[in-house]
């Protein structure tokens, strides 16, 4: 349930972003700001805490052995989950994820996932037995808006703090030496922009009383090499095609600015 | 079919607490108020390696009929762990452990709290611990105390609470995840630092009546230094002395 938004709000945040202005001040392709913090939590392989104006996420990247997936029996498993956790806004609920957060979950996961960002066969370790599962959870902890690209932006960043234990393979059986840690096998980098439909206009990183307004929204996930890895449109209203093509343009121009905010590696 | 070799394999030497604190000793606390922009009233804390953050919400409509009370607000608590928050990943959402936990900071704050003052609603406590070492429960209470101040709820008093319990056998303030693991007994505690009156007990382990007591001496000692710093954090945020 979002909430109800005052028809005078509407207007008067409509009527500016159709004047090329936005109520908090920013351009239309302008990021609120970021910040980004690795390695925060020690009991976590990696972690991240990430904030976009007032949102706020906490990831951690966890790692167990287990077994593969029975269709896929060479390679390592990850898999994504998100927490809106009931103090990040009044009207979340505490319980079993919702479509909202299994949606965010998912577009986060895809983008990960099919930008080969993590390199999966390097984490097999005995073929069609024993894996590593690698585990990135999300804890959302204040919702401003846009938390889509906080996600994609946070998770990449953790995934790439993580230090996992070194295992290797001896008569069958694994071995796991936790005091020689490594970094996870990763191919690339992937991030993720937001764009939300108001009026006539296209607009970056929506706030939350954008979100409440805009007519449909936009996420695109770009890898570090420019190609477009993931997309998901959300919102109850249609979008045209050029509308697309522009989004996908302003989207591989400002995810550069994101990738700024990752370690450098 | 898996072998483990750990680094973490602690070795406490005789009476001597393994990262060198004092038997009547802290650890490291750090209280924050007002560190989240959504909730009413927010506090994060960390203690020694525990990472707490606390959130409020309320005095609020309670949309729930058959638990609201025609005379007073209800003041509930989650109490939650983040997967990422202990050696091995926890599942998400709640498990038995930390719905007790939920219950008895529930218990353990509202006394405090003028619920009279607000009929029909409820107050919404979230404790979420980002990172676990050994007396999350306390801390979640500690900041819990914190977040509703912040969110201007009128209260008695600010509850406050600390553990206490026996380790190498000797009794001590504090206990750290090790401690708490292999020692004999622990013994948490939340009291209203004005009265001294108890809000929360727990007790776990093996102790005679006077190490009991000397426990839960400890532990108000404990209480009434963190009181301090639950006080501080609220004049940081909002001055005056």
């Amino acid at each position: 349930m979002q909430p109800i938004v005052p028809e005078i709000t509407r207007e008067s945040v409509t009527n500016l972003i159709n004047e090329g202005k936005r109520a908090d001040g920013r351009k239309l392709d302008q990021y609120r700001e970021i910040s980004l913090e690795t390695g925060v939590i020690k009991k976590a392989e990696g972690s991240a805490r990430v904030k976009i104006g007032n949102t706020q996420i906490m990831i951690g990247v966890k790692s167990q052995i287990g077994d593969p997936f029975p269709d896929t029996p060479n390679v390592g498993v990850f898999m994504t989950n998100s927490e809106l956790l009931p103090m990040a806004a009044p009207n979340f609920e505490p319980g079993p994820p919702d479509e909202r957060s299994v949606e965010l979950s998912r577009v986060t996961d895809r983008g990960i996932r099919e930008g080969k960002i993590i390199d999966l066969k390097k984490l097999a370790l005995i073929p069609g037995k024993k894996v590593w599962m690698i585990f990135i959870d999300m804890h959302i902890l204040d919702y401003d808006g846009n938390l889509l690209d906080a996600a994609a932006l946070g998770a990449m960043a953790a995934l790439m703090d993580a230090k996992i234990p070194t295992a290797t393979v001896k008569d069958d059986e694994v071995v796991v030496d936790h005091e020689n840690m490594q970094p996870l096998p990763l191919n690339e980098k992937t991030v993720m922009c937001t764009l939300a439909k108001i009026g006539n206009n296209l607009v970056l990183d929506p706030s939350l009383e954008e979100e409440g307004i805009m007519r449909a929204r936009i996420s695109i996930g770009v890898r570090s090499d420019g190609a477009i890895c993931s997309m998901q449109k959300g919102g109850e209203r249609p979008f045209e095609k050029e509308e697309i093509l522009k989004a996908i343009d302003m989207a591989q121009e400002k995810t550069k600015e994101l990738f700024e905010y990752l370690p450098k590696a | 079919m898996i072998t483990i070799i750990t680094n973490r394999d602690l070795e406490a030497k005789n009476s001597e607490r393994p990262d060198g604190r004092a038997y009547n000793e802290l650890r490291p606390l750090k209280i924050e108020a007002g560190v989240l922009e959504r909730a009413d009233g927010s506090a994060y804390l960390e203690f020694g390696d525990n990472k707490v953050l606390a959130a409020v919400y309320g005095p609020r409509e309670f949309h729930i009929r058959r638990f609201l009370k025609p005379n007073m607000a209800v003041l509930r608590c989650r109490y939650n762990m983040a997967p990422f928050s202990v050696e091995d990943r926890k599942r998400p959402g709640p498990d038995r452990r930390s719905l007790e936990i939920s219950k008895l900071t529930s218990e353990a704050l509202s006394p405090a709290v003028f619920l009279e003052k607000f009929p029909r609603s409820s107050i919404d406590v979230f404790i979420e611990v980002l990172q676990a070492e050994g007396g999350t429960r306390c801390a979640g209470i500690t900041a819990a105390s914190v977040a509703l101040a912040d969110a201007g709820i009128p209260m008695r008093d600010m509850v406050v609470a600390c553990a206490a319990g026996k380790a190498n056998g000797q009794v001590i303030m504090d206990l750290s995840e090790w401690e708490d693991k292999e020692g004999e007994a622990d013994v948490p505690v939340a009291i209203m630092p004005r009265t001294g009156e108890i809000t929360l007990l727990q007790m776990d382990g093996q102790l005679t009546k006077d190490e009991f007591e000397q426990a839960l001496d400890l532990a108000k000692e404990g209480c009434m230094k963190i009181s301090e710093e639950q006080k501080k954090a609220i004049k940081n945020r909002y001055g005056g002395d």
